[in-house]
């Protein structure tokens, strides 16, 4: 379990980290989501004691993460893949980590089976490929069989075999009562893992919430109906909560009533339908509209597209 | 769905899981949680599996010990007393008295000392400049022992590997200095105490590297600031008036330092003794910076 009240990580006058609070719970995936330079990573690394919070406080299993007899047993972490001596070999890493808690060399080796390195455990991590670089901070991550896993864009990399391995393995994870944590700015694949969202913008805290309702709320994107007859159709479907507008003379786009709605009551009033299609906003989109105030790095208007990217 | 073959040794229960069919583990509630635990010597098992894993340190070591013996041995043999007399303008207490076999034997010491210091700045700002600290100091978050235990693994090493040095370099540039009026031998008095001298100068200048590394957190920064106090410092000083200059060199680390290791103290300077407490205080007063900036800023 991690709790954070109302952290705040400020740098000279930037505010990073604004007063963020959020539970990270036992037995579930909590995705943190947030753009590039939401203050996911700070955030991340006051968890573990690498970054002192300005104001506020975060507890790992209750305490602070320094208090900790066996920090890599509470909580592993996957912080920046990177975070290796590149002239080490990623057997030697793990077992300079696994020295400071007295994890048997055993435990290194299951690790480094489950993360699928072991034909190039001797290797210099200087020469992994980014792919490889992650699922050496994942086996790291593991290494204290610890009850929270924290994984900082677990994904980066990865072909789709590794990213379907990572789901399957946070799943997992999650199921045997670990608390799972993972960064992403990547919504759609979150989604995919996640049953809670942390969801950050400028360091503040935008929604917390469960996938599930994330899900449904953004699937309210309206209904499209095409007939011959919108003008007759128009007042029939009026009701409150329902709003209807109009972009040409045989077009309606009817918020408020779903597509089985609209279709009985056409049906029911004898008026032809050539078009009944439900618009769903997409995860992505309805991610973007969240955070757009929030984007740190905005890109032209031109490239909409690549400001959750 | 694939298992993750973890098995937890203490955890109370599944949790809410979804797999709420599976049977409930075997566990016995009163075994302690776990058998994990950071101590302080398994943080120094740590930092010696660390220090010995790295190509660099094979590397800068051996160089270290071979400029030792290989600058000693030819300094030995080249030694000639005319070349030295020849060498200044002749004349009463032309001072050929500061070569002695010993401190033929340490030339090198001037060139190891950059090789041990820079392996020690390698040791510690290393893990800034390649991003390993995240990871030490997520294992061990008190990260004071770190720093401790950097500076225990790579004191020692240096001091008994550089000690063998100096005695390898002594024993080779024997036969050089064979007939000459300088030569001396092992069992003559104070040459031990300076060869072991200079071991333990340069054990000191490895910690002095690793407190470096710690407090400039970059190689190439400490690496500059290394060379500086070690090497230029003693020059710069001798911009001061004569009067202050006579007064505070002696206490320059490089100077303190070069009396540990001197067969002979020569007027301007500290005894053995005194110069290894003058260079040792430099050398804590490193550390004890490089211990305030690691505890107090973020990593």
């Amino acid at each position: 379990m991690i709790e954070a009240r109302e952290l705040t990580k400020r740098y000279g006058d930037k505010t990073v980290v604004d007063t963020l609070s959020f539970t990270v719970k036992p037995g579930e995936v909590t995705g943190f989501l947030g753009p590039n330079g939401a203050g996911k990573s700070t955030t991340m690394r006051m968890i573990v004691g690498l970054d002192t919070p300005t104001k506020g406080s975060v507890t790992v299993g209750g305490r602070s993460y320094a208090k900790h007899a066996a920090p890599l047993h509470e909580i592993g972490t996957l912080l920046e893949a990177k975070s290796v001596h590149p002239g080490r070999s990623a057997f030697n890493h793990l077992m300079a980590l696994a020295y400071t808690h007295g994890i048997p060399r055993r435990r290194v080796e299951e690790v480094i089976e489950l993360a699928g390195l072991t034909s190039v455990a001797g290797k210099r991590v200087g020469a992994f490929s980014l792919g490889m670089g992650q699922r050496l901070g994942i086996a790291s991550a593991l290494l204290g069989d610890p009850a929270i896993v924290m994984l900082d864009e677990p994904v980066n990399g990865l072909d789709p075999e590794g990213v379907l391995w990572v789901r399957n393995l946070l799943r997992g994870l999650a199921d045997e009562g670990r608390a799972v944590m993972l960064s992403s700015h990547l919504m759609s694949e979150t989604a995919l893992i996640a049953d809670h969202l942390v969801i950050i913008g400028r360091g503040r805290l935008l929604a917390d919430t469960t996938a599930c309702d994330f899900t449904r709320e953004a699937g309210g994107g309206g209904v499209k109906v095409a007939t011959t007859e919108a003008m007759r159709l128009r007042p029939l479907l009026a009701g409150p909560d329902v709003t209807i507008s109009s972009s040409s003379a045989e077009e309606l786009l009817v918020t408020g009533r779903d597509a089985h709605e609209i279709g009985a009551i056409a049906a029911q009033h004898g008026v032809p339908l050539y078009e009944l299609t439900p618009k769903a906003v997409s995860l992505e989109a309805a991610f973007m509209d969240l955070t757009r105030d929030a984007v740190e790095y905005q890109s032209a208007p031109a490239g909409t597209e690549r400001k959750a990217a | 769905m694939p298992t993750t073959a973890l098995h937890r040794s203490r955890r109370p229960g599944p949790g809410k899981g979804r797999n709420l069919s599976a049977a409930p583990e075997p566990k016995v509630p009163a075994t302690p949680r776990t058998a994990y635990k950071v101590t302080g010597i398994r943080v120094l098992r740590s930092e010696w599996a660390k220090f010995w894993s790295l190509r660099s340190t094979w590397i800068t070591l051996g160089v270290a010990v071979v400029l030792l013996i290989l600058f000693g041995a030819i300094a030995s043999y080249t030694y000639s007393p005319d070349a030295v007399a020849t060498s200044g303008p002749p004349g009463p207490g032309s001072s050929d008295v500061d070569s002695d076999a010993v401190s033929l034997a340490l030339t090198g010491v001037s060139f190891a000392q950059l090789a041990i210091g820079v392996l020690g700045v390698l040791l510690s700002a290393g893990e800034y400049s390649t991003g390993m600290i995240r990871s030490t100091l997520a294992a061990v978050p008190r990260r004071l022992p770190v720093l401790w235990s950097k500076a225990a693994v790579i004191g020692p090493i240096a001091l008994v590997l550089t000690t063998v040095g100096a005695l390898a370099a002594f024993q080779l540039g024997v036969p050089g200095l064979d007939g000459e009026k300088i030569a001396l031998s092992l069992g003559d008095d104070g040459v031990l105490r300076a060869l072991a001298g200079a071991g333990v100068y340069l054990g000191l200048v490895a910690v002095f590297g690793v407190a470096l590394g710690v407090l400039i957190r970059s190689s190439a920064g400490a690496i500059a600031a290394l060379v500086g106090v070690l090497l230029i410092l003693p020059g710069l000083a001798s911009l001061l008036p004569d009067s202050w200059y006579d007064t505070l060199s002696p206490y320059f680390p490089s100077n303190a330092g070069s009396a540990v290791y001197a067969l002979h103290q020569s007027s301007d300077a500290l005894t053995p003794g005194a110069g290894l407490a003058v260079f040792a205080g430099w050398v804590a007063l490193t550390l004890a910076g490089a211990a305030f900036r690691l505890v107090r800023t973020d990593a």
